[in-house]
């Protein structure tokens, strides 16, 4: 069972202010501390565990800022075997269509996959649309809310979440299941991994440290020390692939804010609300004239 | 066949019973309607389900396109996509919704990636109006304003898709309103286009259980919430106490429920019901913001929390800062006094 799971790096929503939207209502990633998309952290242990019973490969890829790195580098942490990063500025801004299709021209690069992990949701854009519209560009069937993942007989089933209950579906391969947070437990990164992957990074990183580093240098010598960095790490396996528009095959039309048919218009920060907030004593005779007051305005029967 | 430019909704049912989100839609849909003139459309599908037109009906809408087929007797994505997506492209209605439920956000979605379309998910208001795009100076006349939290809830955002038809969008329950049943009303039935091949049945339902609800949060008019405050299962004996004593439904934040205090059917917030009681008591709940959009319309609000910081003390009417286990018992020793 060759797994492929999808991983985003998220604003943390639990510290947004309007301080870090942009003029034309996309978020501004890098002002935020970021965090790995809870959901897809149990889409990756779904898919872990998989291999575990069955066999196969984890490879884990995200589409994001360079920074998205530190997800994958998590993800590898955790027992992943091999990360890929989308990155470009032209598939930034896209609404979930723009985003799943992008998604799917880099899964038919990278060619063969029994199933693809998602999280449901992720903690930004609140809309569960990714992985539904990335297994219809496919053409594969999907499973949302999964709980459990095994095989019988050949083919895949999948213990999902209904409304009030569960369900057990058996799903023909290749298939595209979303993974809710709330069932599975994310494991924990391995410590021997952590100490591996320490040194993970990717050719824009090792650009950009260079550069820093030796301003001395020509355009030319950069280029060579970086291919000399980029190849040794590679070859230790620790250098992530960055696939940006002219690595695999888009329609520059269906990339990001132009192949996005939603756009943010106008956004509101959400604020408390205080109205007439009033502190009602902890004592008997405070909660009695409350509830007094409650009965008098026939709130309380 | 030329577009008529109704605007639809997903007729969710379940055993042959209408969720009460699609006729929460049918009366936003026929707010819509009345806006843009133009008629509103109730897709069903099910098997043996043709009697459902009649609350359809009765809720606002003018056609029902009907696809009973006993392959759509249970709900799975694929079978529902095609029937949907082909009867859209028939038909050509300007705006589709569903209900944000399970169903509707594994459903909806599927059904815009193949009509290369837009849709929101999850949006508490729906308004028309005109669009100018800043990117192009185009404008566009009555579009579909789709308004969602995002961001975990910190933001309200007004998203559009001027430029791809159909407009979709899946709508929170509980938001709308449906209208009164009026049994002057008459609508006509359509077939929906049904063509369903091997590829559609390529998945199978080996198991399927439902548990039947336990609560009906949406219909109390007081509620009684219990958090993670409330410290076990034992804990919220007291939140059922006092539930009992003033007429209401018992609630629980997604902590408590997280926790094992409390079954899942209770969880008010983002991930659960959205409530709108006349009273709701919060104890021991904190109040983020996922807890505060599934109950923030409430008319009145009490908040029981031994933390003065707690976000909850800032929305509620009556805010006590105190230990809920002593609290509670003086709210009912007080209530039997009065």
């Amino acid at each position: 069972m060759d797994s492929i799971v999808l991983v985003k790096q998220v604003p943390d929503t639990k510290n947004i202010t309007a301080k870090t939207m942009k003029e034309d209502g996309t978020v501004n990633r890098a002002a935020l501390p970021a965090v790995f998309n809870p959901d897809d952290l149990c889409a990756l242990e779904l898919a872990l565990q998989v291999r575990e019973r069955f066999g196969g490969t984890v490879k884990v890829m995200s589409m994001g800022p360079l920074r998205a790195v530190e997800v994958l580098r998590d993800a590898l942490c955790r027992g992943a075997d091999e990360a890929i990063l989308l990155s470009d500025k032209r598939f930034a801004a896209a609404d979930t269509l723009a985003t799943s299709y992008t998604l799917s021209r880099a899964i038919q690069k990278i060619g063969r996959f029994d199933l693809i992990f998602c999280g449901r949701q992720a903690i930004d854009g609140d809309t569960a649309q990714v992985g539904p519209q990335l297994a219809e560009k496919l053409g594969i069937p999907q499973a949302s809310y999964a709980q459990e993942v095994w095989l019988d007989n050949g083919k895949v089933r999948v213990r999902r979440e209904v409304e009030g209950g569960f369900e057990v579906l058996a799903l023909p391969t290749p298939a595209l299941i979303t993974v809710s947070g709330g069932y599975v437990l994310p494991r924990p990164k391995s410590a021997k991994r952590i100490i591996k992957y320490r040194r993970l990074t990717a050719k824009p990183e090792i650009e950009n440290q260079l550069k820093k580093e030796h301003d001395e240098w020509s355009e030319a010598e950069l280029r060579n020390r970086v291919e000399e960095e980029a190849e040794k790490l590679a070859r230790a396996g620790l250098l992530v692939p960055v696939w940006g528009m002219e690595d695999f095959n888009v329609d520059v039309q269906r990339i990001g804010l132009v192949g996005s048919p939603t756009r943010v218009w106008k956004v509101l920060s959400v604020t408390l609300h205080t109205g007439e907030s009033r502190k009602v004593e902890a004592s008997e005779s405070g909660v009695l004239a409350m509830m007094r007051e409650l009965v008098n305005d026939h709130v309380l029967g | 066949m030329a577009s008529k430019q109704e605007i639809w909704i997903f007729a969710e049912q379940e055993e042959n019973r209408l969720k009460p989100v699609a006729l929460e839609l049918l009366g936003k849909a026929r707010d819509l309607a009345d806006d843009l003139d133009v008629k509103v459309g109730a897709l069903l599908l099910g098997s043996e389900v043709r009697e459902l037109s009649q609350p359809l009906t009765e809720h606002g809408a003018d056609t029902i396109y009907l696809a009973d087929h006993p392959e759509l007797k249970m709900y799975r994505t694929l079978p529902y996509a095609k029937v949907i997506t082909r009867t859209i492209e028939d038909y050509k209605p300007q705006i589709v919704l569903f209900g944000a439920t399970m169903i509707g956000r594994d459903l909806a979605p599927r059904i815009a990636s193949h009509l290369v379309t837009g849709l929101t998910a999850d949006c508490t208001d729906l308004q028309i109006g005109d669009y100018l795009d800043p990117f192009t100076a185009q404008n566009f006349e009555k579009i579909l304003y789709q308004i969602r939290p995002a961001f975990g809830g910190n933001v309200i955002a007004t998203i559009v898709g001027p430029r791809h038809s159909p407009q979709m969008a899946t709508v929170r329950e509980g938001v709308m309103k449906a209208l009164p049943p009026g049994n002057h009303r008459v609508a006509q039935t359509a077939p929906a286009t049904v063509e369903l091949t091997n590829a559609e049945a390529a998945v199978e339902i080996i198991e399927h259980y439902r548990k039947p609800k336990t609560v009906d949060l949406r219909a109390a008019r007081i509620i009684v919430s219990g958090g993670a405050g409330v410290g076990g299962k034992e804990g919220f004996d007291l939140i059922r106490n006092l539930a009992r004593t003033l007429g209401g439904e018992v609630g629980a934040s997604r902590a408590a429920v997280d926790a094992g205090y409390i079954a899942k059917d209770h969880q008010v917030g983002q991930t659960g019901t959205t409530v709108r009681p006349v009273l709701y008591i919060a104890c021991g709940i904190s109040g983020a913001v996922q807890h505060r959009v599934g109950m923030q319309e409430s008319a009145k609000i009490i908040a029981i929390n031994s933390d003065p910081d707690a976000p909850i003390l800032s929305i509620a009417h009556y805010g006590i800062i105190g230990d809920l286990n002593k609290v509670i018992p003086m709210m009912i020793q007080a209530y039997k006094r009065i």
